[in-house]
């Protein structure tokens, strides 16, 4: 049961990043950028505000385009291709005006695998199920990304990026989603996760990317990032000190 | 003298829509029937129109923008003289026959009217559109369920859309007289009437089509507004 998916995602992967720059207003957001990602698993993106992990994740999507560089899945350029075998949960969850359950049907439908049985799947894991038929932008918070997580997942990703999907969410809610991307993870979905939450990070993380100024400081498994990381601004960061 | 003329034509005319007058039923009928059919005619094309200026991006597409804003005000006048050129006997669509009769009107009125609705429908479909694009483009939704999404998410700001395209056809005047040419029992629309009964000095039956004018207009405001904002409580607009 599990291997399966874990295969499925290994088509994605590797994920190659070379040189990869983005430019707006006179400003480099991304700046030589260099990634190489090779294993499922949860890799968390880390980084004082301002550092790219937003734009990076946004790149790597294929949402826009970089103005040098490379990304690959897999040696596939990046693209609506590689884009359709990919889901997003944004920071500010968009949801449509329409109810909680059709919310998650219409990536259901859009995939072609409209089922009830799914549908009421997804919505459980999501602890929606009872509020299947309320309007979504009635939700609270937290159960707004809760749905907008459930409907990334309706799309069967081999892999899922997600912008601080917990930013001042309650611990409640925070967990469910903990929960869904755990479980996930293990179904061999790929996790690309962007979080300011050392503690998240330290729950769920293979591995930490750190970028600051727009490019990858460090890149390293997770008991060693957070045992002893190799950059000042890394070490600055992770005490909780300012890093400009 | 002149406050008595005054007070008697209100009698008059709150008598004629009380006692359901036969000819004042007609005109109010065959008013509803061509503004409404302009309104569906509007919508069909006027709403798709719009979301594609919304959503697509060609080259021009400023130009068309444009353009279709300065269309919302076209002089109903300017429209019924174009629309009697091309159905008169000499014009190109002479052969149709449809000069004078409810036919001519509607179409008129959804000349008139289907600028508003697209340029407005392109406003609040592009407003929406900003909102849902990235997460559209998250999901490769391809561009026509975009648009019958986006559509169908905006159904009760449209609604407003179309109360603003009926409001201005069941109003106007300028465009049905001239292609429909007001004839009793034919093509005798509210506006049309009153401009005539005014002038005959038949001031009570005047009055009362504009007494049933503006209680249309409220009505359907009225429903259109409550209709939002039951949406709106619910969180769907």
């Amino acid at each position: 049961m599990l291997d399966q998916p874990i295969a499925q995602s290994a088509s994605q992967l590797p994920l190659a990043v070379a040189g990869l720059c983005f430019r707006a207003g006179g400003a480099t957001l991304i700046d030589q950028l260099d990634l190489v990602l090779t294993d499922h698993g949860v890799t968390v993106v880390m980084g004082p505000n301002g550092a790219g992990k937003s734009l990076l994740v946004r790149l790597l999507h294929g949402l826009i385009e970089s103005q040098a560089g490379s990304i690959t899945w897999n040696g596939r350029s990046c693209g609506q291709a590689t884009r359709l075998r990919q889901a997003m949960v944004f920071q500010k969850p968009v949801l449509l005006r329409r109810s909680v359950a059709a919310n998650v049907d219409f990536v259901l439908r859009l995939k072609g695998a409209s089922n009830r049985e799914r549908l009421n799947q997804l919505l459980a894991q999501a602890n929606l199920l009872d509020k299947k038929d309320q309007p979504a932008r009635a939700l609270s918070g937290g159960e707004q990304q809760r749905l907008a997580l459930a409907r990334a997942l309706a799309s069967d990703p081999d892999v899922l990026f997600l912008d601080e999907p917990t930013a001042s969410l309650d611990p409640s809610s925070t967990q469910t989603i903990e929960t869904a991307i755990t479980q996930a993870s293990g179904r061999g979905v790929k996790i690309i996760l962007v979080t300011h939450d050392a503690g998240q990070a330290r729950r769920l993380a293979n591995d930490v990317v750190f970028i600051h100024r727009g490019a990858v400081l460090e890149h390293s498994g997770a008991e060693g990032f957070f045992k002893q990381p190799a950059s000042i601004a890394a070490r600055d960061y992770l005490a909780g000190k300012l890093v400009i | 003298m002149i406050m008595q003329d005054f007070a008697e034509a209100f009698r008059l005319a709150f008598g004629l829509v009380a006692a359901m007058d036969a000819d004042l039923v007609e005109i109010i009928g065959l008013s509803l029937r061509v503004s409404l059919t302009a309104v569906l005619v509007a919508a069909v094309l006027g709403m798709p129109l719009g979301a594609l200026l919304a959503t697509v991006r060609f080259p021009g597409r400023s130009a068309v923008v444009i353009v279709v804003n300065a269309l919302m005000g076209l002089p109903p006048v300017v429209v019924g003289l174009l629309v009697y050129m091309a159905l008169s006997n000499a014009g190109p669509l002479g052969f149709l026959q449809f000069l004078y009769t409810p036919a001519a009107m509607i179409i008129a009125q959804s000349i008139l009217i289907t600028p508003i609705v697209a340029a407005l429908t392109r406003q609040i479909i592009e407003a929406m559109n900003f909102e849902y694009a990235e997460q559209f483009a998250s999901l490769s939704v391809p561009w026509h369920t975009r648009i019958v999404a986006l559509i169908s998410d905006a159904r009760y700001a449209l609604l407003t859309v179309l109360l603003a395209g009926f409001g201005r056809a069941i109003a106007e005047v300028g465009a049905v007289i001239i292609v429909g040419g007001n004839i009793a029992h034919l093509t005798r629309v509210m506006t049309t009437a009153i401009a005539l009964e005014t002038s005959k000095g038949d001031l009570a039956l005047a009055l009362a089509l504009g007494i049933v004018l503006l209680v249309i207009a409220l009505v359907v405001n009225a429903a259109v507004m409550s209709l939002r904002a039951g949406a709106e409580s619910r969180a769907h607009a």
